[in-house]
């Protein structure tokens, strides 16, 4: 093997700030290059509210999704979980860096991600629910990519075109997304007893979050409950009853202790000395 | 004239300098074959620009290339570089070059088959199998291949299997 054909070999090579490979804080700016004029016209505020909802269900669902993490029932899923998640990531950064811009208070994506409080995220709470079992993972992943790819799909039109070049990248990631979630929901829901039993209790407690998903974007419930509908059928799953109970109050700052666990572990580093670069 | 031609001499110089910059994950591959690669131009000011677009969203990579083709522009002789991030339009697998193709394929990797085609409004479901294109074997060459995880060791990568010789194999995966 040639040096030319390692790839971890530059890793070890001192060449600049930007090798770092891992994720940290101080990053290069990733709209970097990017014409990040905002047009004429655009409500400034509303972006920047936008971006960071959008920012913020993306960092909390890869933060769950990387808690898979050597505890994936197979190694290819734990790979794959651990793909969707950094995809996530990548456009998380995006979206804070357009947030930042938007804002216009030279708020970068680090202070965004790592030094605002609980109540300031914008997450809906389908995200922040703390992990289960294989099977509420797929529901959970087959509800939330299902409602990001219908919302992505109509903000390939919108009138930012930062924001409108981050939801067409994020269509192709997110179809991946879907269809992952959507085979393992079909998979494990016309498998075995067992597995059908476990399905049909993670749809039962994550059918009511709909409401809130629906309620963030109205325009994406349609096209969701004809995914979801296609989906349980070939699973062989009953769609549970919509109870009167309906979660939510993420997008007004009202979360769950669950968030406040996942961002002190998630900003603990950043915050110990928010001088340091890692 | 005659600045005309250094002016195109300097830019074909530029160019070649940063199409030869090697993908940090796919290293057979240069951005030229990998279709990164956007624009490499001379700017009125005497410096240079590289334009570069990113592969997926969070592809860790793309900070990698950057810093690479602007070490790269530095050692051909340019002072001011200037290295841009273009998203729009995205990155598809199709803009792949035949040789990044018959590169990949030698290294014992298959390359995509064509993107979806993305049409304007809601996208459909795929509920089964994926692509029904055929993935021939890179090592045996037999069409008769299945796909383990559409997910591998790097964003744009999928796992397969030869069904044939019984290999384990890496795919660049359609987007």
């Amino acid at each position: 093997m040639s040096d030319d054909d390692h790839v971890y070999l530059s890793l070890a090579e001192e060449h600049g700030d930007d090798t770092r490979w891992a994720f940290g804080t101080g990053f290069t700016d990733p709209l970097h290059g990017v014409d990040t004029a905002l047009p004429p016209g655009l409500d400034a505020r509303e972006l920047t509210a936008l971006c960071l909802a959008l920012a913020d269900d993306a960092l909390v669902s890869a933060q769950r999704l990387a808690e898979w993490c050597t505890r994936a029932p197979e190694l290819e899923e734990e790979v794959a979980l651990a793909n969707i998640g950094l995809d996530l990531l990548g456009q998380a950064r995006l979206l804070y860096a357009r947030a930042g811009q938007a804002e216009g208070e030279g708020r970068d994506e680090d202070a965004l991600a790592y030094f605002r409080d609980p109540a300031d995220f914008r997450n809906v709470t389908l995200a922040e629910l703390p992990n289960g079992d294989f099977a509420h993972c797929v529901v959970k992943l087959l509800l939330f990519s299902s409602w990001r790819l219908s919302q992505s799909q109509q903000l390939t039109g919108h009138l930012d075109p930062v924001l409108a070049a981050v939801a067409r990248k994020g269509v192709s990631e997110l179809t991946y997304h879907r269809d992952h979630a959507a085979q393992w929901v079909v998979r494990l829901g016309d498998g075995t007893e067992e597995s059908a039993r476990r399905m049909r209790a993670a749809l039962a407690e994550l059918w009511p979050y709909r409401a809130e998903l629906y309620a963030a974007a109205p325009e994406t419930r349609g096209e969701v409950e004809s995914v979801l509908a296609q989906v349980l059928t070939a699973a062989r799953l009953d769609a549970p009853a919509d109870s009167p109970a309906q979660p939510g109050g993420g997008r007004d700052g009202q979360h769950s202790e669950h968030l406040t666990a996942l961002l002190t572990e998630l900003q603990s580093v950043a915050r110990a000395d928010p001088e340091a670069t890692w | 004239m005659v600045s005309n031609l250094a002016q195109r001499n300097r830019t074909a110089a530029a160019t070649a300098a940063a199409a030869a910059v090697r993908d940090p994950e796919l290293p057979m591959l240069t951005l030229a074959d990998l279709g990164v690669l956007r624009e490499v131009r001379l700017d009125a000011d005497g410096g240079v620009t590289a334009v570069l677009t990113p592969t997926y969203t969070g592809c860790p990579a793309l900070a990698e290339m950057r810093a690479d083709v602007d070490a790269a522009l530095r050692d051909a002789g340019f002072a001011d570089v200037r290295v841009e991030t273009q998203l729009s339009p995205p990155w598809s697998t199709d803009q792949i070059t035949a040789a990044g193709r018959r590169k990949l394929a030698e290294a014992g990797i298959a390359p995509p088959g064509s993107a979806p085609v993305r049409v304007e409004g809601p996208v459909p479901l795929t509920l089964g199998p994926t692509w029904s294109a055929v993935v021939h074997c890179p090592l045996c060459g037999s069409p008769d291949t299945e796909e383990t995880s559409r997910f591998g060791a790097t964003a744009c990568r999928a796992l397969r299997r030869c069904r044939a010789c019984r290999e384990p194999f890496e795919q660049v995966k359609e987007i």
